[in-house]
């Protein structure tokens, strides 16, 4: 022991110096602490700030301004005798709407003012008692109350009231501001919770558009990229990882993925357009082609992310049931895949996440046309979610940007509800060894 | 030479010998470097006659370098041999050529003839399946799978369709344990993980584990280095019973347990096989310097 001492410092001396230096790290350690805090607080702040934002201009999208009109299926306005496919097609259901108005409000004459009245309410009122109409012929002739969209600058306008006393009027006249008002006085204009937001496609009014077409094709897309890009994916991972022999080739192959995944991903919709549009004739804004792009897109970060949680499983368990003679394939279906599962998932997940809410590929493929029918299947145009987004963004009347930030709500929502279930199914699935 | 001193003071304090070794050592490294050539053939009986599992000039390279050089070696059915000596002298190696697991391993090439029952190991047709069923495995370090205590028995047995009904699963399952000692303690949780049983509990799973699929050849690579002395005791028992039906080949670096357990002793060096002989004789009367300069403890 002496030698010890002798050749180096007493131990006096060194617990000196260890005390000297641990104001030092101590200090050091709470700087360290507060960088980590404030980082956090920093994200948490943005977040905040993007929700609040997003939510205080969106969620009034949530309710939509109805009238109230008592209407009568006149065979004379109308212009049609029976019920019948084709008489419904040519029947004149605006001119029942204009009757109503105009039995509403008796005292307006003039062509000028009796159009303004007219466009009180939303122009595809005509469509909705067509539909009415069809379902239950026996109310030709009837005479019922009904409530109807209000059109968007009236409902911009009574939105408005709620946040000042004059309101915003824009395009809307004091005449016909005299009228809502005197509407809303009677109980005969409400706002209401807006179902055609989730009911309909896309519209040019602001009034009739929904996200239901991009909300579909949305799905439809991602079903689509998660049915090809997560066993594809998972096998090349389990290939790569498992089975391949380390040599030149596959080194080739590990770095072109990682390269590709970090090819912008408008690359990938080039790629798409030349190779899935006009080499293989698929149809163009489809959310079969939009899947098929956005599966390039997601599958190198599923693959390196597999691998990862593949290389993350503990060798000694594949020795093991190697050891008791389990074939490869064996020790990968029962021992490896198992343990790996949860974080191949979350990988999965974060890939369709990116996927949802990718746009610039998929404006390649032609999915930013205005398509207002639901898709039925995935060969169906379509639009998606984020491309919605983007389209309503763009769009001049002010209802819209309400509409867009309700889309980007919703947006949010599913992703949200997409990584709570990445969470519970890992939560679900990892077991600890 | 401070941390010198200090070591030799630590690990021998009552001795008087702090330094005898260093003359020790440099006779030790004297007689090893001119006899180096006599490890190219090994010394002792290394073959025997009703042998189960043959080795003749057996080379092992890890990439360019050779972990094994030129060993050749019988082990005798139902007879449990010891394989000991330095660490990184290529015991691992040696006993994982016995049931191909060195194929998992990247670059690695094992060269010579090796046969278990005359049929060659390492020949063109073996499927290792069925192989490993025949020479089972034990680990250095615990390694039960992370499910349930009886399914970590039962896997064995599963994989290779040995059981036709759940009855006989259970039977086997229940025997594999008992044969390893471990029944009774687990009898009650046999749907807990295996993972939650504490180290010794666990190494005797996995020896149970092994038996499950009744293998001929047991290779056990220092199953006792991470157990405490109860636990270890337990297991050379087993080691001694498990001896009637089965051949075992042991890596340890135990002295005591190998002449404890096992009838023949192997002292490799460097990669080369030095010694073999009856274990008697090798802890009692070594034929070679090296061998008889390990057990002593001189190095290693
Ligand atoms: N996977 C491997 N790749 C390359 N070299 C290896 C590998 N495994 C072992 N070696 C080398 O082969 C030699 C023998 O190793 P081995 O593991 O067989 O030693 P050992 O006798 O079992 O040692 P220990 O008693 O410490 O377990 C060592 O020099 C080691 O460095
Ligand atoms: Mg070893």
């Amino acid at each position: 022991m002496t030698d010890l001492t002798q050749s180096n410092l007493t131990q006096k001396q060194v617990r000196e110096r260890i005390e000297a230096r641990l104001a030092s790290r101590h200090r050091k350690e709470k700087i360290f602490r507060g960088f980590g805090i404030a980082s956090i607080a920093f994200g948490v702040l943005a977040v905040l700030v993007l929700f609040t934002d997003i939510i205080s201009k969106g969620s009034s999208a949530f309710v939509q301004t109805d009238i109230q009109l008592q209407v009568t299926y006149d065979p004379a306005a109308l212009g049609i005798e029976t019920v019948d496919e084709e008489s419904l097609a040519w029947a004149n259901f605006d001119a029942v709407i204009r009757n109503a108005l105009r039995e509403r409000f008796p005292e307006v004459t003039g062509r000028r003012d009796k159009r303004e009245l007219y466009s009180l309410v939303s122009n595809g009122a005509g469509f909705e008692l067509r539909e009415r109409l069809q379902e239950n012929p026996q109310l030709l002739g009837k005479t019922e109350t009904l409530w109807f969209n209000a059109d968007d600058d009236v409902d911009t306008y009574v939105k408005s009231l709620s946040k000042s006393k004059e309101g915003f009027l824009g395009r809307t006249s004091e005449q016909k501001a005299q009228w809502i008002l005197a509407l809303r006085e009677s109980g005969e204009l409400e706002k209401r919770f807006n179902t055609t937001f989730f009911t309909n496609g896309d519209s040019r009014e602001p009034e009739q558009a929904g996200i239901r077409a991009a909300l579909v094709g949305s799905l439809f897309t991602l079903l689509v990229t998660l049915v090809l890009s997560f066993p594809i994916g998972v096998a090349a991972a389990i290939y790569l990882e498992e089975f391949a022999p380390k040599n030149r080739w596959t080194d080739l192959i590990e770095v072109n993925i990682n390269n590709l995944a970090a090819v912008p991903s408008i690359v990938f919709g080039l790629l798409g357009l030349a190779i899935f549009i006009n080499f293989f004739e698929l149809p163009r804004s489809a959310p079969l082609v939009g899947g098929l792009v956005l599966t390039l897109m997601t599958l190198p970060t599923i693959i390196i992310s597999s691998r990862a949680s593949l290389k993350s499983v503990p060798p000694s368990i594949r020795e093991a049931a190697m050891g008791m003679g389990a074939s490869r394939m064996q020790v990968v279906l029962h021992h490896v895949l198992p343990l790996a599962m949860p974080g191949m998932l979350t990988g999965a997940i974060i890939g369709m996440a990116q996927a949802l809410g990718e746009t610039a590929p998929l404006l390649m493929i032609g999915m930013v046309a205005f398509i207002v029918d639901v898709p039925h299947g995935i060969t169906d145009p379509s639009t998606v979610l984020p491309v919605q987004i983007f389209l309503w963004a763009d769009s001049p009347e002010r209802a819209f940007v309400e509409r867009t930030s309700a889309a980007i709500m919703v947006l949010l929502a599913v992703l949200i509800t997409m990584n709570t279930c990445a969470v519970w199914l890992r939560k679900k699935l990892e077991r600890r060894w | 030479m401070s941390t010198m001193t200090l070591n030799a003071g630590e690990a021998v304090p009552a001795q008087k010998e702090a330094t005898q070794p260093v003359a020790e050592q440099t006779e030790v490294k004297s007689r090893a470097a001119n006899p180096n050539s006599q490890v190219d053939g090994t010394v002792g009986s290394p073959f025997c006659d009703d042998a189960k599992l043959r080795m003749r000039n057996v080379n092992v390279f890890y990439g360019e370098s050779q972990a094994i050089h030129d060993v050749s070696l019988d082990i005798g059915r139902n007879q449990v041999v010891a394989m000991i000596g330095p660490s990184g002298c290529g015991k691992s190696t040696f006993l994982r050529c016995l049931n191909r697991m060195n194929d998992t391993i990247e670059g690695c090439r094992v060269e010579g003839e090796l046969s278990l029952d005359g049929e060659a190991i390492y020949g063109p047709k073996v499927d290792v399946v069925p192989l490993r069923a025949r020479v089972g495995m034990v680990f250095q370090k615990p390694n039960p799978f992370p499910k349930s205590i009886y399914d970590n028995v039962a896997y064995g047995p599963k994989i290779h369709g040995i059981a036709s009904r759940r009855a006989e699963l259970d039977e086997i399952v229940e025997n594999s344990l008992r044969r390893a000692g471990l029944w009774n303690e687990v009898k009650d949780r046999l749907d807990k993980p295996g993972t939650g049983l504490s180290g010794g509990q666990q190494q005797r799973l996995c020896i149970a584990r092994a038996i499950a699929v009744s293998p001929e050849v047991i290779l056990m690579d220092e199953p006792c280095s991470a157990l405490d002395p109860i636990a270890t005791a337990r297991i050379e028992e087993l080691i001694d019973e498990l001896r009637e039906n089965y051949t075992i080949a042991i890596v340890t670096h135990s002295m005591q347990q190998a002449a404890r357990v096992s009838q023949r002793t192997a002292y490799f060096h460097l990669g080369k096989l030095v010694e073999v002989n009856d274990t008697e004789t090798v802890f009692t009367n070594p034929e070679h310097d090296l061998t008889e300069a390990y057990i002593t403890g001189r190095f290693g």
